[in-house]
Parts: C-alpha cells; sequence; structure tokens
C-alpha cells in the first residue's frame, strides 16, 4: 500500500473518530446526531475496507 | 432513560441497520468470483503480473489466456472490461475462450482487463451488483462492475489526472480508467502499472494486433464502431465494408485523435510495434436519459425514453422497439473483431491468425450468449478458473 494511501486512511480512522465523540456527546440536536452517522457511513466502509 | 439518550440509541440501531446489511451486499460483490471454463483452445493461463511485477498479490492482478495454435502465424491480443461496466466485451471474450480453438497464430485474452474495476459498483446510479445469462444448464451470473478502479486499490484522487508521459491534463477520476492511463509506468498509481504489464505482453510476445472491447451510449457520437490510428485504418475500413456487406451490421470507423492521450487505440500504436483497434457497441444502459436501471435494460437495451429521443433524430444509432440487446452486442464484437483479424491476415500473410468455432453476429443472436457458456459444475477441474 502506497504512503498516501495509508495517510488516507489514518485522515479517515480520524475523522470517524471525530464524529462518533461528536454523535455521543451532542445532546440535543436530533438533527446534528443523525447528520453525524450519514457522514460516517462511507468513512466505516473505507475503514472496513468494503467500499 | 431520558428521550435524547433513548433516540441515540435508536440512531445506532437504524445506522447498524443500514449500513451493516448494505456492506455484506458490497462485500460479496467484491469478492464473488466468475468461473470460466477454458475450452479446448486455451492451452495455458498466466497472469498480468508475469508482465509487471507490481501488481502481483494485488486485487488489479488479472488472469491472461493463451490460445495457441499448432502452426506458427501472428499474434492478436484481446481485451475486455477495460471499462467493466460495458458487458458485452467480457461476454464476447469469454465465449471465445470457452468455445474457440486457434489452428495458426496466437490469441492472448485477458478477459477482466480492469479487474479492481470489475468489482467496484456505481450505487449512486443505481447499477445492479449481478447479471444473469440464461444458458441449457441453469443461469451463470456475473459481477457488474464499474468504468473505474476501486478506491480501494487505489487512493486518494489527485485533483487533475497529469497524463504520463505526454503530460496531457485529464479529468482526475482518469487517474482509474484504464483507457486514460495507457502507456503506464512501472511505479506510477496502480492503474498505470496495469497498462505498462500490457505494454510489457505486446512487446515481449511480439503481438501484431491489439482488440479492445467497450460498449457506448447511443447518444455518444464515438458508438457502433471501430477507432482506428493511421497505421491500422485500412484494416478496420475493409473490417468495417466486410461486416455491413457479408452481415449485415453496421460499424463504422472513427479515427483516433493524435490529441486526446491515454487511450488504447492511440497509445499501444505510438509505443509498440502493435495495432490497436477499439471496438464500441452500443449499450442504452449507459445512456443518461433512461428509465431505471436494471438489469433487463442491461440485457435487452429496451427503453421507452430513448426511442422517444429516436424519434427526434437524438441518437448516433438506429434505435428501434427490439432495442439493442446483448446478443446484437456481443455478435457484433465476435464478428468485428474475426474481421479484423482477417484483414491483418490478408496485409500480412506470414503473420496469418487463423481461429474456427467462435460464432459470428447471426448465430450469436439467433443462438444467444447463454448458448456458448459451459458448465463449471460439468467440466474437468483443472479446466475451470475462477475471475
Amino acid at each position: 500500500m502506497p504512503v498516501i494511501m495509508i495517510i488516507y486512511y489514518l485522515i479517515s480512522a480520524y475523522l470517524v473518530g471525530l464524529l462518533i465523540w461528536s454523535f455521543w456527546h451532542e445532546k440535543k440536536n436530533l438533527q446534528n446526531m443523525v447528520l453525524y452517522l450519514l457522514v460516517l457511513v462511507p468513512l466505516v466502509l473505507r475503514l472496513l475496507r468494503i467500499k | 432513560m431520558s428521550r435524547p439518550r433513548l433516540a441515540r440509541w435508536i440512531l445506532i440501531a437504524l445506522f447498524l441497520a443500514l449500513v451493516i446489511p448494505g456492506g455484506l451486499d458490497l462485500y460479496r460483490h467484491r469478492h464473488f468470483d466468475i468461473p470460466v471454463v477454458a475450452g479446448p483452445g486455451v492451452t495455458r493461463v498466466g497472469r498480468l503480473s508475469d508482465y509487471g511485477p507490481g501488481l502481483n498479490g494485488t486485487m488489479a492482478d488479472t488472469a491472461v489466456f493463451f490460445m495457441e495454435g499448432k502452426e506458427p502465424g501472428g499474434k492478436a491480443l484481446l481485451m475486455a472490461n477495460t471499462h467493466a461496466n460495458e458487458p458485452a466485451g467480457l461476454l464476447a471474450t469469454l465465449l471465445m475462450l470457452e468455445n474457440g480453438v486457434v489452428e495458426k497464430g496466437t490469441l492472448i485474452v485477458i478477459p477482466q482487463f480492469n479487474h479492481s474495476a470489475s468489482r467496484n459498483t456505481k450505487p449512486g446510479d443505481g447499477y445492479p451488483l449481478y447479471y444473469d445469462i440464461p444458458t441449457a444448464w441453469g443461469k451463470k451470473t456475473f459481477r457488474m462492475g464499474n468504468r473505474d478502479a476501486s478506491p480501494l486499490d487505489q487512493w486518494p484522487d489527485p485533483d487533475v489526472y497529469i497524463h504520463f508521459p505526454e503530460k496531457q491534463l485529464l479529468s482526475y477520476i482518469d487517474i482509474r480508467n484504464t483507457n486514460r492511463t495507457w502507456p503506464g509506468r512501472p511505479a506510477g498509481p496502480r492503474m498505470e502499472k496495469v497498462t505498462h504489464a500490457a505494454m510489457e505482453l505486446l512487446r515481449k510476445e511480439k503481438v501484431d494486433i491489439a482488440i479492445d472491447f467497450h460498449g457506448a451510449e447511443t447518444m455518444f457520437p464515438v458508438t457502433n464502431c471501430i477507432v482506428a490510428p493511421e497505421k491500422g485504418s485500412r484494416i478496420a475500413t475493409m473490417a468495417a465494408l466486410t461486416v455491413k456487406a457479408k452481415e449485415g451490421f453496421d460499424s463504422h470507423v472513427e479515427p483516433s485523435p493524435a490529441g486526446f492521450r491515454g487511450l488504447s487505440h492511440r497509445e499501444i500504436g505510438d509505443y509498440s510495434d502493435t495495432v490497436p483497434f477499439l471496438l464500441e457497441a452500443p449499450i442504452p444502459f449507459l445512456d443518461q436519459p433512461t428509465g431505471p436501471k436494471t438489469v433487463q435494460l442491461l440485457l435487452d437495451g429496451k427503453d421507452p425514453f430513448l426511442l422517444s429521443l429516436a424519434s427526434k433524430k437524438k441518437l448516433f444509432v438506429p434505435y428501434e422497439e427490439s432495442g439493442w440487446s446483448i446478443e446484437k452486442r456481443v455478435g457484433q464484437h465476435c464478428s468485428v473483431a474475426l474481421e479484423v483479424m482477417r484483414q491483418f491476415a490478408k496485409k500480412s500473410p506470414a503473420r496469418e491468425i487463423t481461429v474456427r468455432d467462435i460464432p459470428r453476429y447471426a448465430e450469436v443472436v439467433k443462438n444467444g450468449v447463454g448458448h456458448y457458456f459451459h458448465d463449471p459444475g460439468a467440466a474437468a477441474r483443472d479446466r475451470v478458473f475462477l475471475n
């Protein structure tokens, strides 16, 4: 795997962590919670090497 | 449990309900293998990585089938699934592999040229993941791929793809398109490694002609044609005239533009002694203004919106209620490829390639594509290759 690809996977993992943290700490706004999860979908699929 | 906490757990459950089944479908598609029954004409099977070691162990590596005749002669490379969402080429090459016998010369066949793309899909365009071809022994299932390699195999894309070695600026996504990355380089992005390995194959095996099978929209001007560079234009013209006169279908000649880089019909000719040809058969499924992208549309090519556009003369091919079936497209590819080889032999008799038992247009239309596929369950195990 080229170095640039590894870096992009690390960026994806960081964003996944950020989104999960934001989702978990969102207390009131339901719309934000839905948006965090929607953004999470492609990142999770990429990290798991599915799509 | 408080209301926000309850909402959070409901959303997590919905998220998992969306991701797990969808993810499993995509995972199964990427790892679904198509059995290929090597016919009596297949003499050996190699890998593209034999010519480009950088591909070894990657999803971009692909099977290379050799059909060698008893008598020496010329050599032709047949490539399909350069764009894995244009299935007529794949079906035509598999039909040749399972039935054809080479008497003179050699055929080298790569049915899944962009192997990574064949394991990719385009859910945003509603692509089906699979399609079935009915046969006498049941249905044969194929993966429906995408135009470009999977980002799982080559990532990230640049903002602009700078073609090597011509430095032409191309669309960012074309860095994963194996009909823009010719002639490639051994240390470039993975799709450039694919085309570089194919260039090495052409040079080492001293291949005379290369035929790249494609499909194009009915609304795209370069459709239903043979694209050829200057050095192949005479052969292409004679092949187009012959199939029109003898078999009654059109496949006109389009010149390969010298200023558009990265395409097989341009770079193979410029960077090797091989004469390249690219065959386009119409594929209504890829047109934008159609109904749903169903398997039926993929196979029968019937669409009421295209029919309406045809009546307004907006299409570049004749289009009737009968559509543009997969049988017609596969049959065209078989006939035009055979005719290109025959015309090449007339020009270079010492490099003749003689093939038998590959059906032509009328036979494929009459019998259907599935008629020519053999049951992998009934074949000898050492003749079945998963691709």
